[in-house]
């Protein structure tokens, strides 16, 4: 599939900080690429980099196959949706979305049936006259994703679109981006830092921190495949033990031997192992070859128990559970070879993935 | 009886302030032509007024050059404004101290300089070099009106503008302008009041061969006081604090449309 963005080797110092170093990304025709990482790791500026409001300080940036360098914003055939809305105060709602389209001078009667196409759209019905200044945050939102959508580009910019809207109405929208994306057949560039979110839109994502980009690859790669332990953490809290590979499919860690589904590793190896807290199912009956563990905590998180272990050798487990365990009981359980994910200890702090053949 | 001190205190400084401005107010409807004695009450010195052709004339000359000084200084200062805003911090900041400074220089340091130019470019002075002196002394007081508003204006609307097509000049006409417009009208208002009432730098630039209001009032002044200088006086300070009161409640007016932004 044809590549619609292109970063090359791009990197992006502001006063002799480096905020982008070597990035180099490319994002798919008709994809939902998705940016994901902790504040100030630089999604924002790969945006405005995208968008034509910053230049990359060195590396080349294609858009369309072409090189962008020096087009200015209002050339480039993308849209962005700010990650402060930018509304106009001046304009009330309606001449907020119809800005667009009035600059290419469509016909009155399409804007006005367009524009309340989109307000349909967003939920906003009967909002066109309305001050902007008066709305709610998420209204504001979700006029500002009206905007930029009812231009049709070919290719979005979203900075967090969603992060003012509550929980209920931000997995609506969410549903509604997606379905959006997927029937206008637009490029979707989707900057979050919210893990879940990205989990469940994206085609693929980018985990970025601190200007690196730490992997890239679908939903289900950087959940089950975490390439260093940022990933595992940020993807979700996770078991990070150190272990010795000591030969293919068979790793060591937590004082025992484990059959594992990873290989190519050199013997011996030095390795992290991530077990995720909800492959780990927990029982009382404790029998031979199981791990077993102390509770120490049990929390309440609507669907599960989160329940902390104590653990022999002074390993401290993080295990989900739909079962409720009282502080101080011995549990064991046991790690099926799919449960266990081995990562180059190396790759440990980050480390930098240039290639996307993952995708 | 701190109290009463504190507000007797107060009372005295508002007498000291507004005493000559009441009296002159005052002697300006007087009858006679005492300045000592009241008489009676009578509007004869302001219809005297308006039938002086060279109080027309000068008249005529306070309020063309106010206009057109305001005017020009505005667009001037509105797009100097515009201009600083891409300046980096430093130099901006250098850029608004030098503004600043003709602000509080003495009138007649000002005055004397400007003179000096216009002798030095062998430039006659007269209508044309007041003009020009009032459009330098009012930049500065223009700037000073819009960039409040440019500084709490949102620079992504600016760049939401490009993004959606515009290009530079249509995203100012378009996005920028509505949003600083309160400013720039302020700014305006300003201006006009501040070459209303300038007699100094007149004065100085004109050297005597043309004549506004406060020049006029000034030569009359040396020759005698006139009541009509009273009326006129009067008129003068009633325009300006009308105008004065009108910048004062633009600016402490609450700005109806701003957004308020949740992060
Ligand atoms: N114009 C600028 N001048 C100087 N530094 C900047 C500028 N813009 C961004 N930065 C810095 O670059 C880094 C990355 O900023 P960026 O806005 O891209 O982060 P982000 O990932 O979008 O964060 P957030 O999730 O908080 O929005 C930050 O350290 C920020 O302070
Ligand atoms: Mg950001």
């Amino acid at each position: 599939m044809e590549h619609v963005i292109d970063f090359k080797n791009v990197y992006k110092e502001f006063d002799g900080v480096d905020v982008l170093s070597n990035i180099n990304l490319y994002i798919k025709q008709n994809e939902f690429m998705t940016l994901l990482g902790p504040s100030g790791c630089g999604k924002t500026t790969m945006l405005r980099i995208i968008g034509g409001f910053e230049e990359p300080t060195g590396g080349n940036v294609l858009l369309f196959g072409e090189n962008i360098k020096g087009v200015p914003p209002y050339k480039r055939r993308v849209n962005t949706v700010f990650q402060r809305y930018a509304l106009f105060p001046h304009l009330n709602v309606f001449e907020n979305i119809a800005f667009g389209l009035k600059l290419k001078k469509t016909e009155k009667s399409v804007i006005k049936k367009r524009v309340e196409d989109m307000l349909k759209l967003v939920g906003l019905k009967n909002y066109g006259d309305r001050d902007v200044s008066r709305l709610s945050g998420g209204q504001q939102q979700r006029i500002a994703i009206a905007r930029a959508l009812v231009n049709e580009p070919e290719v979005l910019l979203l900075d967090e679109p969603l992060g003012a809207l509550d929980l209920k109405f931000r997995q609506g929208m969410q549903l509604e981006l997606k379905r959006m994306q997927k029937s206008l057949g637009i490029t979707f560039v989707y900057v979050t830092h919210d893990q879940e979110e990205a989990l469940t839109m994206s085609d693929a994502i980018a985990v970025m921190d601190e200007g690196v980009i730490q992997q890239v690859g679908t939903p289900e790669q950087i959940y089950n495949e975490p390439r260093n332990s940022f990933v595992a953490d940020f993807i979700g809290e996770s078991n990070i033990i150190d272990g010795i590979m000591k030969a293919d499919y068979l790793v060591h860690f937590a004082g025992n031997d484990f059959k594992c589904l990873d290989r190519g590793f050199n013997e011996n190896e030095p390795v992290r192992v991530v077990v995720r807290p909800e492959d780990i199912e927990i029982t009382r009956g404790i029998k031979d070859g199981m791990i077993t563990g102390t509770v120490t905590s049990t929390l309440f998180m609507g669907v599960h128990y989160e329940i902390r272990l104590d653990g022999k050798n002074g390993f401290e487990w993080l295990v989900h559970s739909t079962d409720q365990f009282q502080i101080g009981e011995e549990v064991g359980f046991i790690l099926e070879p799919n449960d266990i994910h081995v990562m180059e200890a190396s790759s440990y702090d980050n480390v930098r993935i240039d290639d996307m053949e993952a995708v | 009886m701190a109290r009463f001190f504190k507000q007797f205190y107060l009372a005295i400084i508002l007498i000291f302030m507004y005493l000559p401005i009441g009296a002159l107010i005052l002697f300006s409807f007087n009858e006679s032509k005492s300045m000592a004695t009241w008489t009676g009450f009578s509007t004869h010195w302001y219809e005297q007024l308006f039938h002086d052709p060279i109080i027309a004339e000068a008249l005529w000359v306070t309020i063309s050059v106010a206009l057109l000084s305001a005017l020009i200084a505005t667009v001037i200062g509105t797009f100097a404004v515009i201009g600083m805003d891409s300046l980096r911090k430093k130099t901006k900041g250098v850029v608004l101290n030098l503004t600043y400074v003709p602000m509080v220089n003495a009138d007649i340091v000002m005055g004397i300089s400007l003179l000096l130019l216009f002798i030095f470019l062998n430039i006659p002075r007269g209508y044309w070099t007041m003009l020009l002196a009032h459009i330098t002394f009012n930049i500065p007081y223009v700037i000073f009106s819009v960039l409040p508003k440019m500084r709490q204006m949102d620079r992504s609307t600016y760049e939401a503008a490009l993004d959606m097509g515009a290009k530079p000049s249509e995203a100012v006409r378009k996005v920028v302008f509505p949003q600083i417009m309160p400013g720039i009208v302020t700014g305006f208002i300003l201006a006009f009041t501040m070459s209303f009432d300038d007699f100094m730098i007149s004065f100085f630039t004109t050297q005597g061969t043309t004549q506004n209001l406060s020049i006029y009032i000034y030569s009359m002044a040396r020759v005698g006081i006139n009541p009509m200088i009273n009326a006129l006086s009067a008129i003068m300070f009633v325009v300006v604090i009308v105008l004065l009161i009108v910048v004062n409640v633009r600016s402490t007016k609450k700005p109806k449309r701003t957004l308020q932004r949740e992060y």
